[in-house]
């Protein structure tokens, strides 16, 4: 994923974020499966909320990993 | 009315007659309790990301439906939880989010019209302070 680029994907783009869409929330996770920071994402405080929420719910239904080695 | 997101994931040791009996009963059950189920959305077997129960795959079914109060989401993970090849499920209530992103995206579509209004009369007043 491009680091450093200074604006929110989600509000820039009309993108509907969906907890079931593994492949999209998996641009918002590093290779371990941690939750990448918006300082790196450029991701705007409310998208992010919603991401971490998005990303903690396919977690639970193991579509996406919490540890990845 | 209410509207919910079930997602549950049936174990793979099942057929996928069982997963579609199973399904059925679920979603039997739920009209039962009075709820309106909108859409069936059934992924398929699917790789788990990480196993449960010692499972690496999963049956995932996607219910969206629509109640007025929340008694047939209650009634579904009651029985979620004592069915036991039900290895995860997940309920969200989406009618709230979604009212709120009509809201925002209606606002959005008034301020680009204001904005837009708002250049091309300054432009026009420009255009007749040079003359």
């Amino acid at each position: 994923m491009s680091r450093r680029r200074r604006f929110c994907k989600l509000c820039a783009g009309k993108v509907h974020l969906d907890y079931k869409d593994g492949r999209f929330l998996g641009q918002f996770i590093n290779e371990n499966g941690k939750i990448i920071p918006r300082r790196i994402t450029g991701t705007c405080a409310s998208c992010q909320r919603k991401i971490t929420t998005a990303i903690k719910r396919a977690r639970h239904l193991a579509i996406l990993p919490f540890v990845e080695r | 009315m209410r509207r919910y997101e079930v997602v549950f994931v049936l174990a793979p040791t099942l057929t996928e007659e069982e997963v579609d009996q199973q399904a059925e009963s679920f979603l039997k059950s739920a009209k039962d309790k009075g709820a309106d189920v909108k859409e069936v959305d059934k992924w398929g077997k699917r790789r788990l990301a990480y196993p449960i129960n010692k499972h690496n795959d999963g049956y995932y079914t996607i219910v969206t439906l629509e109640e007025p109060q929340g008694a047939a989401v209650a009634e579904l993970e009651r029985r979620f939880k004592v069915t036991e090849t039900v290895i995860r499920f997940l309920s969200v209530r989406v009618d709230l989010d979604e009212k709120r992103n009509q809201k925002l995206a209606l606002k959005r579509e008034v301020r680009q019209k204001r904005r837009a209004r708002k250049r091309a009369e300054d432009t026009r007043e420009a255009l007749a302070e040079k003359e």
